[in-house]
């Protein structure tokens, strides 16, 4: 069973119907108990990021991921769910983020030419860096969709792949049992459900 | 490298899609889950439900469908149609929707756009604009394309920009269904204004109108269009192909 963990941030209707598409058990939670049976957890957002790190605390659900993962369970965030895997965001002022993976978010406009358009939105391929599982079924060029205007810097050694846009941008990473997208797998067609698929086989 | 993206636009009308020309004479032509699983096998980089049923039981169908179609078909889906409100906004994001587009409903009742924007983020907002050329000038038309609002079209989309559209469909309804290629010089003069994506709309007759469009105007994100796909005119996988021999980045 995968868990999607709900903490009222967010559209998870095509994470869900992704998961179930690649008949997997799915379920969307905020509950402890069925968190800790589930053999894997995902980690959607979107939105704003000091908005959407305050509901993943009040909601208790910071502290249950980060436990989770300590347990050696793998977890995968997504795009702004990636970007709070994180040390440290910079959008809109500086907020803490999980800490899970070393490394911080900062705007997309502080390192792609100014002719490019904010946010990074569309179809863009994958630049594999490092050999991953999530990239079991998956080629390097394969094209991935992004929206976002944030961007992980500083985390290299986690790095698994990038693509190009004005700069190479972090599009995932890896760290031990942790996993983030910073596209989104569940719009990017039979390439995206491949992602989630080998994720789910980890 | 970022890709340019192609369209098809799903009209649907009481559970069917339709087309018009020129924006009247509507004509039965699919059932729209099948239409969009075809095209998202074919390589469409996006689909767009534009629902034109004005009842209550004609708008319970289309959130119906968008629901089936979300399930079934992974790649980003943009909502159109009768959406004035918040709650509209939310009632077809929570079926799976990823951007939603509006277009009288902004004209109506401009704030939308800045109050989507900062509900659910510019990204989500697209604006789509019908207009016209009316003595010389680039007028705003609403309902379908019907009636002159009298507001410049270029100032509108200007001002949507400002306050959060993330993205600008263009459609001409003086190339609309005449099939002779998308309003270049239109397009321009909004590329020259925005900085948010821009998806050309209205015209598109054959495979060259879509080399045409990105060969001349770089600065234009997307094509979209419906007839033309919907009565296999164009094979979307084979204009992807014909655009990559024209050296313009798709995905293929």
């Amino acid at each position: 069973m995968i868990a999607i963990i709900d903490y009222g941030v967010g559209n998870i209707f095509s994470l869900y119907s992704s998961f179930k598409f690649i008949g997997k058990d799915v379920v969307l939670t905020n509950d402890e108990r069925i968190i800790n049976s589930c053999s894997h957890i995902i980690l959607p957002g979107v939105g704003a990021f000091s908005d959407a790190k305050r509901k993943l605390d009040e909601s208790g659900m910071a502290q249950v991921v980060k436990e989770q993962v300590k347990s050696g369970k793998p977890m995968m965030g997504i795009c702004l769910g990636m970007q709070m895997l994180f040390d440290k965001s910079f959008e809109y002022g500086e907020h803490d983020g999980l800490g899970l993976i070393k490394g911080s978010v900062q705007p997309i406009a502080d390192v792609i030419p100014k002719e490019l358009k904010i946010p990074h939105i569309g179809w863009n391929s994958l630049d594999i860096t490092k050999a991953c599982p999530i990239f079991k079924y998956v080629k390097n060029g394969d094209h991935v969709y992004f929206v976002h205007s944030y961007w992980a810097a500083d985390c290299e050694e986690s790095t698994i792949a990038t693509c190009e846009y004005g700069s190479q941008l972090t599009a995932a990473v890896a760290h031990e049992n942790v996993y983030g997208c910073q596209f989104h797998p569940e719009k990017s067609g039979e390439v995206g459900l491949n992602i989630l698929k080998a994720f789910c086989e980890v | 490298m970022i890709t340019k993206r192609i369209i098809p636009c799903l009209d649907v009308k009481n559970g069917r899609v339709v087309k018009g020309v020129n924006f009247e004479g509507l004509s039965d032509v699919s059932s729209p889950v099948e239409l969009a699983d075809f095209y998202s096998r074919s390589g469409a980089d996006e689909l767009v439900f534009y629902d034109i049923t004005a009842s209550v039981e004609g708008r319970q169908i289309f959130t119906d469908i968008l629901k089936e179609a979300a399930s079934k078909i992974f790649i980003p889906l943009t909502v159109g149609g009768g959406i004035t409100t918040l709650d509209d906004f939310e009632r077809v994001l929570k079926c799976g929707a990823d951007k939603v587009s509006v277009n009288s409903g902004a004209i109506k009742n401009p704030k939308i756009i800045g109050e989507a924007a900062k509900k659910y983020g510019d990204q989500c907002v697209v604006l789509s604009a019908d207009i016209k050329r009316v003595d010389g000038k680039f007028m705003l038309f609403k309902n379908g394309g019907r009636v002159n609002t009298g507001i410049d079209a270029l100032e509108w989309i200007k001002f949507g920009v400002d306050n959060g559209a993330g993205e600008i469909v263009v459609n001409s309804i003086d190339t609309d269904g005449v099939k002779q290629g998308f309003d270049l010089e239109m397009l321009e003069a909004v590329c020259d204004l925005v900085s948010v994506p821009v998806i050309a709309s209205g015209g598109a007759g054959c495979m060259q109108d879509f080399v045409e469009l990105f060969q001349k105007l770089p600065k234009v994100d997307a094509g979209l269009a419906a007839s033309i796909f919907h009565f296999g005119e164009v094979a979307i996988d084979e204009l992807k192909k014909e655009l990559r021999n024209n050296s313009i980045n798709v995905r293929i």
